[in-house]
């Protein structure tokens, strides 16, 4: 029994041992050991795995870690430059349009936009580009591929990319990008975008009929829900005008008429280059139960490729071996230099060998982890954690201190994005109105509500000052945007010593009561005026939503709050069915146009399904937004954008609410980070001190054993006396000691 | 015996058809094809064209129970209903809307799932009952009524509670544990010692004050009174003699959840990071694929149908007297 003991505490001691004692990390290291010493980056990815990798599909902000720095689209966006800038990616150069007239002849640079029947751009392409290493380029000696066709048996046990053995790879060719935009518009990928590059791509939309066509000969005799499907080949020569490869380094794109903002597409992984090779690697039978596709190992020519996809779970980037290097940019926004930025100006990057990204669904872990330094940085596609350590920073001196003490780097930036608080211009109430008469009249609640409404206090409260109000739909950074004082909305603001300041509350009043509702009651009837608001999401005792109660309050107006959950929500707006809404808007691309048509006509949700919400429709909007599309950047395109914000400053059909900030978060071994939406494959360019890395995290995560020993100590002096309790009474017995040593022959004379 | 078994299993099949058609009647009721399209192509710019063209690929173009288009018997097996049952029966799990083969994943995150619920699980067990039989070998005693209280403290508590508290001071104070995430082999240890210290605190409650009323009632009892008569040591007495009296409403609240074990936790599985079924199971819900949460409430079913007739089995074993002709 006791050798046995003896034993168990050894093994105990030995396991304790080897989890702690043994390795040079601290325990509470989540890596193993030695991985905080390599040139890699460690962060997070929140809730679930990026959904998609594949570039047709990819849409969302969580993804673009992955995708941008996988695939190589033709422009990018200069990492320190503000405001943005575009330039070459995979492309040699910026390619401006040409302009032909309908009859195909070349037309000036300066011709007006309405003769322009195509744009052609004839984009070239970098030489020295190749794809990752990867089993679809892989061939044998006599030149045959490897991996396909595969014969039956050979994708057993295969579920990992890593799982083939050999890998190939090639140059990069314009043909591969023909191959990608031909690929938005098959049937078998449903394209997010395809519906708005179809409009403008000459061909694309007959191009996508004709796929389908195909596609439906291929899927003839299988049964429903196939999965294996034989291979939809796009290289045919069944394409369409609007993409040609011109030679195997010149793409040629025709779009119709003009559309300036075009070439921000080509910065977006929407039109990246696939290898006809991996298409036709991944279309064969048993990928799709193998988990592996476009979608789950994508291939790239960019800095990175994946190497580990664990689902929800962890992915892991490692350095493109053939990636050919990018120089570090030498220059930036004034501050950069002064911040460090400028030092590695030259340096080819990527910097880091491997990215790894953790799932934390939960923000406590995040942010601990974040704290022991086991997170570089705790999200790299977002900005909302920065802002909130910003936040805390500044509500707390602990926390100030503790983030000085730790050297971490919370640098923010106004985002090209906006929240606004819209009027749904179908409503009887709040809308357009039906009768000339009635436009004003609703214009002018419009126009109370607004003032009424104090967006300098919802940021204070609800934003903690990590925003900045709108006046108008365009936010900073972006070409067309004035500061105040210049680019105050004079219909809800006055400038008081050159500063803007929120109109008082009378004249909100005054303008309710020309508006048909003195004090907040129908003039005709005296019934109090409801109002009706529509969030995506929250109870009604939210605090944002009794805020919201009480600035209307100060008029007179009941608001009515009508929670749902973001899919109902998106189905009343679709349906026209809410009468004011919040929602908010990332830039595509920074662009006046890509804020400006959220308020276009033509693109009202409820008649044509667009991105309109508050289904505005002006006829001197429109007109002027035409006219823009045409524009390039320059002096005419401002004072038109500024004609625009007029009309919608005075119309109202938005409150503008705020454009929000938006924030990094970076450890002191982490260099070049500057926080951005817009850049991103900002990734290669971000670097890393291993060793000062290891040397804070040893010093941050010293455990603390004495607790336990205290708590064990706590648990002997219960269990001991317990344990003397249960001796002592198994001891016991019916009488006590002297009872019991009593002579039995005493007892016995006793009786009678 | 196995005539009853075969009935049970049966009565399973009729259970699994109707939680399949419960299930598929409760998330449409709350969610169209069109809604799950648009949620999963995500982004600004969802277009009907691109709803219409994943409805396609992923199999809801489909009316969900009868196609007045078709014709015959197509009009019922032509239906995503149909389509999406049938395989079911087969455990066949297909894949999930998002494209990922969902047998493949359970298989991959069976094992995390395992890992903490099995030590949860018998660890959980072994203090519940210890704990339970000493309180009621002091019954009547301080240590007894405070026992009580501690029981009942515990049990008022969240769970959730205990997983943030325990983060905080064993990851975040002590630095003793990684606050989340998952190693495999010998490394999970460190990741498990917290979750599954976690589990137990969480379970001690309300177990050891149901095993403290069930060991009374057995305490109290004419067998008891004998072998203390003979001489037994109480240990003795309570260990060998109490316990297996009181096994049979013991063994209908664990044996029936073992089969439960390999669904894994929903909530401590998304706090550690824990990549097992139960994260699987939320991460679904959140995302709304239909196809992994039909495939994951089935097999819960399936696999709780399964504990219960195991539970049943079990009484045998326990209590001979128990038969089931």
């Amino acid at each position: 029994m006791g050798g046995w003991l003896t034993r168990t505490w050894m093994a105990a001691f030995v396991l304790l041992a080897a989890l702690t004692g043994c390795s040079r990390e601290p325990i509470n290291s989540p890596y193993e050991a030695g991985s905080l010493s390599e040139n890699a980056l460690y962060t997070a990815f929140v809730r679930q795995s990026p959904k998609y990798l594949d570039p047709a599909l990819s849409y969302s902000s969580d993804e673009t870690p992955f995708t941008y720095n996988i695939y190589e689209p033709l422009y990018q966006y200069h990492y320190l430059k503000r405001p943005y800038e575009l330039i070459p990616r995979a492309a040699a150069a910026i390619a401006p349009p040409k302009y032909l007239d309908a009859q195909g002849s070349v037309l000036p640079q300066d011709a007006p936009g309405e003769q322009i029947a195509q744009s052609v751009y004839d984009i070239p392409i970098q030489k020295n580009i190749r794809f990752q290493p990867h089993p679809a380029f892989a061939r044998d000696a006599q030149g045959n591929y490897l991996y396909f066709p595969l014969k039956p048996g050979e994708l057993d046990g295969k579920y990992y990319l890593t799982d083939f053995h050999d890998t190939g790879t090639r140059g990069l060719t314009a043909h591969d990008y023909v191959y990608g935009i031909r690929r938005l518009a098959s049937p078998r990928v449903a394209s997010p975008i395809y519906s708005l590059l179809a409009e403008y791509i000459v061909g694309m939309r007959e191009y996508g009929e004709r796929l389908k066509q195909r596609d439906q000969a291929l899927r003839k005799d299988m049964p429903a829900g196939q999965r294996d499907l034989p291979w939809l080949d796009l290289r045919e020569s069944d394409g369409f005008d609007g993409i040609q490869a011109l030679d195997d380094h010149t793409l040629r794109i025709r779009i119709h008429g003009k559309y300036p903002q075009f070439k921000y597409w080509l910065a977006m992984t929407f039109t990246a280059p696939i290898p006809w090779e991996a298409d036709r690697f991944y279309s064969q039978p048993g990928m799709a139960a193998h988990n592996l596709s476009i979608n789950t190992w994508p291939v790239g020519t960019g800095p990175y490729m994946l190497v580990e996809s664990l689902q929800n779970r962890l992915h892991v980037l490692a350095r493109n071996p053939y990636f050919r290097g990018e120089p570090y940019p030498c220059e930036g926004e004034p501050g950069d230099r002064a911040a460090g930025l400028l030092a590695d100006c030259g340096q080819l990057t990527p910097f880091i060998d491997r990215i790894v990204f953790n799932i934390e669904k939960e923000s406590f872990p995040l942010s601990g982890k974040f704290m022991q330094g086991y997170y570089d940085i705790p999200q790299v596609e977002r900005g909302e954690f920065g802002v909130a350590m910003r936040v805390a920073a500044s509500d707390s001196p602990e926390k100030a201190r503790t983030y000085r003490e730790h050297g971490i780097q919370l640098p923010t930036t106004v985002e090209t994005s906006i929240w606004y608080l819209g009027f749904n211009w179908l409503d009887p109430v709040v809308g357009q109105g039906d009768t000339p008469e009635q436009q004003e009249k609703n214009r002018k609640l419009r126009l109370a509500i607004s003032i009424a409404f104090n967006w300098e206090e919802f940021i204070a409260v609800f934003q903690d000052d990590q925003a900045v109000s709108a006046y108008g739909p365009v936010p900073p950074g972006v070409l067309g945007y004035r500061p105040p004082p210049a680019g105050i909305n004079p219909e809800v603001y006055d400038l008081v010593d050159g500063k803007p300041k929120r109109k008082p509350l009378d004249v909100a009043k005054t303008l309710l009561a020309e508006a048909g509702y003195p004090d907040g009651r129908d003039a005709k009837t005296g019934a109090p005026l409801v109002l009706h608001y529509d969030a995506m999401t929250g109870g009604g005792s939210n605090p944002q939503f009794d805020w919201m109660r009480r600035q209307l309050a100060q008029l007179g107006i009941q608001l009515d709050i009508r929670s749902t959950d973001y899919g109902r929500f998106q189905e009343k707006m679709r349906r026209g069915a809410a009468q004011m809404f919040m929602w908010g808007w990332l830039a595509d691309y920074p662009d006046a146009e890509n804020f400006l048509f959220l308020l276009y006509g033509p693109n009202g949700k409820v008649k044509y399904g667009g991105e309109n919400a508050s289904n505005y429709s002006s006829e001197a909007f429109d007109q002027l937004f035409e006219q823009l599309k045409f524009l390039d950047d320059g002096p005419e395109k401002v004072a038109l954008i500024e004609r625009m914000q007029a009309i919608v400053q005075r119309d109202a059909p938005w409150m503008f609410g705020y454009f929000p900030m938006s924030g990094g978060a970076y450890q002191q071994w982490v260099g070049n980070a500057k926080p951005t939406q817009m850049v991103r494959n900002a990734l290669q360019y971000i670097r890393v001190d291993p060793v000062r890395r290891v040397e804070k995290v040893k010093e941050w995560n010293t455990p603390r054993w004495w607790p336990l020993w205290l708590v064990a100590l706590g648990i002997a002096l219960v269990v001991w006396p317990s344990y003397r309790a249960l001796k002592r009474r198994e001891r016991e017995t019916a009488f006590d000691a002297n009872e019991a040593s009593m002579p039995l022959s005493s007892s016995q004379e006793t009786r009678p | 015996m196995t005539g009853y078994v075969i009935r049970r299993l049966l009565y399973g099949v009729l259970i699994l058809i109707g939680v399949n058609l419960l299930t598929f009647v409760l998330f449409f009721a709350v969610n169209t094809p069109d809604d799950m399209a648009r949620l999963a192509i995500g982004g600004q710019r969802v277009s009907q064209e691109a709803i219409d063209r994943w409805k396609t690929e992923h199999g809801y173009d489909k009316p969900l129970f009868f196609n007045a288009q078709a014709q015959g018997a197509d009009r019922l097996t032509d239906t995503v209903f149909y389509q999406r049952s049938v395989p079911l029966l087969k455990m066949d799990f297909g894949l999930s809307d998002a494209g990922r083969d969902i047998s493949r994943e359970i298989k991959l995150r069976m094992g995390p799932s395992l890992a903490l619920a099995i030590p949860t699980f018998i660890l959980g067990l072994f203090v519940s009952i210890v704990f339970s039989l000493t309180l009621v070998y002091f019954r009547a005693t301080r240590l007894d009524f405070w026992g009580v209280v501690v029981c009942v403290l515990l049990l008022s508590i969240s769970s959730l509670f205990y997983i943030i508290a325990g983060q905080w001071l064993f990851a975040k104070m002590l630095r003793l544990v990684p606050y989340s995430g998952y190693l495999s082999g010998l490394d999970m240890v460190k990741f498990l010692a917290l979750p599954v210290l976690v589990g137990i605190v969480a379970r001690l409650g309300p177990e050891a004050r149901f095993y403290r009323a069930l060991f009374l009632e057995e305490v109290g009892k004419d067998y008891v009174r004998t072998a203390r008569a003979k001489g037994l040591t109480e240990r003795v007495v309570l260990f060998r003699h109490v316990l297996r009296n009181a096994m049979l409403p013991i063994l209908t609240g664990t044996v029936s959840t073992i089969p439960l074990l390999f669904m894994g936790s929903l909530i401590a599985e998304s706090f550690f990071g824990i990549p097992g079924l139960g994260s699987y199971t939320i991460d679904a819900i959140n995302a709304q694929d239909f196809s992994i949460v039909r495939a994951m409430v089935f097999l819960g079913a399936a696999l709780y149908i399964v504990g219960l007739i195991l539970a049943d089995l079990s009484y045998t074993l326990a209590d001979p007297r128990v038969r089931f002709e």
